[in-house]
């Protein structure tokens, strides 16, 4: 019953949007554009969208010459690329510039499935959360991206956008307001909170209300804000629940579990599990084979919320 | 020529002066491919590009591009001596608290166009640039400064080939073709060559520069380099690495050293003593 929409079709949408409105907007490609979605944006304005071939060293160089001129591009590939092949130019010519370059990036995490672990990026969270002036955005589903990707738009610096292959559950409406840096509350709870980001922000639901229907009341913290990180938000949650799970598709080194940590060891600690890919690479599956077997399902989860809670 | 040849020739000394004087207060920095290509700046700042030091970020600039951003005392030096800032701050190159970092800062910097210092983003930058240029229809040109060893940088080639592919011929890359780099002689370390046959695969226009430190002889081959039009152009200077001074020309051993207080004063006594 539940509407789904994956997250790199938002982002066509919201290109094309955008496109429309700003002029400066440009978009630029490494030969996956069908995929990323960002022909949707080549067919409305062939003239402001530039295939760069497969060479994502040169996507990232040409996006800051671009910004450098005073235009806003896009630039987009798959995760593993753009963030990995292309690190030491992202660092180099677009974040200590500080220039104005949005990247946007598809199929991260193991949902990509079938292509297997060269394809599956667990570690683009941690990257580039670690370089300075770069703001790293994770959004839940359809509507939370065209959001997130319009809040990159006007904002004025180097942003990251991670976006996913599959289908995933709507969440929000139309209404929805996104404020780069806030978290979201999903659900309100008292013995914990399960901070999620991504498409795990639907499977912290389910995990909440199984947990409901064992009498453990625990709240929902979606997170689509990887950095800055809302401390605020992590602090209260921790006050009010006493105990934090973290969950996302990304390996549980450098990404929001780490964030998390960092938040509650220096403000607030109280016990945290985290959910997360093992440190360990991926294989080819179904998604949802791969979940299952890497451990991000609601049934995890509830075990993760218990052991946090049975350390308080 | 707006200006005398003389004068460009004056200008040229002071810049290989404040070239040394930078390396010799930081006692670090890049003498060797600063010297080398200090004839080619000149004739851009002074007598090719389209800029006001009033107004460094005037949209419709001509754009220069360091790609060889170790040459950072060449272009804070030709900057200084254009007027986009004192020649007294020259001295805090490379020292704490200074905008003259090691390697040019376009943050902090007015007149430097891009950042630089990783080898071969540079040149990728300038191609966004030009693209950029065209979109809009402005008449600008960006020019880019590579070094011969630049061109082993793979990302060089990603860039050559895209432009060639766009045909973006408001880009005119300049090779500082001195011949050497860290480890010694490029054919040695690893051959790029040939330089000129691989850019025409990728699509340029290639211009062969037999002297690039005959002033006259730049600003010619850039103005044949701005009026190219469907390609991408690229000049082959023949330069001399440490080109000016006599114990650095030539030798790859001053690549990245800087002289002691002997050796310039040396340095300066050969530019013609210290004005």
């Amino acid at each position: 019953m539940t509407e789904k929409m994956a997250t790199r079709d938002a982002y066509g949408k919201a290109l094309v949007k955008l496109g429309k409105e700003n002029q400066n907007i440009v978009v630029l490609d490494a030969d996956l554009s069908k995929s990323t979605k960002t022909a949707n944006f080549q067919e409305k304005f062939p003239e402001r969208f530039f295939n760069m071939g497969i060479a994502e060293q040169n996507l990232m160089g040409t996006a800051a010459g671009f910004a450098a001129a005073g235009k806003i591009p896009f630039a987009s590939s798959f995760a593993i690329f753009a963030t990995g092949r292309a690190f030491e130019i992202i660092r180099n010519s677009i974040c200590y510039p500080k220039l104005n370059v949005k990247i946007a990036a598809t199929h991260a995490g193991l949902s990509v499935g079938e292509d297997g672990a060269t394809h599956q990026a667990i570690e683009d969270l941690s990257i580039m959360r670690s370089l300075p002036n770069m703001t790293v955005l994770c959004p839940a589903d359809g509507v939370e991206t065209q959001a997130a990707v319009e809040a990159a738009a006007s904002y004025c610096g180097p942003v990251y956008i991670r976006l996913g292959r599959a289908a995933v559950p709507t969440l929000f409406d139309k209404n929805y307001k996104f404020e780069i840096g806030k978290a979201v509350p999903m659900a309100q709870g008292k013995d914990a909170t399960i901070i999620a980001v991504g498409m795990m922000v639907s499977e912290a639901i389910k995990a909440k209300e199984i947990l409901q229907t064992e009498g453990i009341l625990v709240g929902v913290l979606n997170m689509p804000t990887i950095k800055p990180i809302d401390k605020e938000a992590i602090i209260q949650a921790a006050k009010e629940t006493g105990a934090i799970v973290t969950v996302e598709e990304h390996s549980i080194i450098g990404g929001l579990g780490s964030a998390v940590a960092e938040v509650l060891v220096e403000h607030q600690l109280v016990p945290l599990e985290r959910v997360g890919v093992m440190d360990t690479f991926g294989e080819s599956g179904k998604p949802d084979e791969l979940l299952k077997k890497y451990g991000l399902t609601a049934e995890n989860i509830v075990q993760k919320v218990k052991k946090a809670i049975n350390r308080k | 020529m707006i200006h005398a040849i003389e004068f460009l020739e004056e200008k040229a000394r002071n810049i290989r002066y404040s070239i040394i004087k930078q390396i010799e207060c930081a006692q670090s920095g890049h003498p060797g491919g600063s010297l080398s290509a200090v004839e080619i700046l000149t004739a851009l700042y002074f007598e090719i590009m389209n800029i006001d030091p009033k107004d460094p970020r005037n949209a419709n600039r001509d754009r220069f591009v360091l790609s060889k951003g170790h040459a950072a005392p060449l272009l804070y030096a030709v900057l200084a001596e254009r007027g986009f800032f004192s020649k007294e701050e020259l001295p805090s190159f490379r020292k704490i608290n200074s905008k003259l970092q090691g390697h040019p800062d376009m943050k902090n910097i007015k007149g430097v166009d891009m950042s630089t210092g990783s080898l071969g983003q540079g040149f990728s930058a300038a191609h966004g640039m030009a693209l950029a240029g065209k979109l809009d229809h402005k008449e600008y040109h960006v020019f880019t400064l590579l070094g011969d060893g630049e061109l082993e940088e793979g990302l060089i080639w990603e860039t050559a080939m895209a432009a060639g592919h766009y045909k973006t011929d408001n880009l005119i890359a300049i090779i500082d073709h001195n011949q050497l780099q860290i480890d010694g002689y490029i054919k040695e370390v690893l051959n790029p060559e040939p330089i000129k046959d691989k850019f025409k695969a990728f699509g340029w226009h290639v211009i062969e520069l037999e002297d690039g430190h005959n002033i006259e002889k730049i600003v010619d081959t850039l103005h044949r380099a701005k009026e190219y039009q469907g390609k991408p152009v690229v000049i082959i200077a023949e330069t001399i690495k440490g080109k000016g001074i006599s114990y650095m020309e030539n030798q790859c051993g001053w690549h990245g050293k800087a002289p002691n207080k002997e050796e310039a004063k040396k340095a300066y006594e050969e530019l013609g003593g210290i004005k």
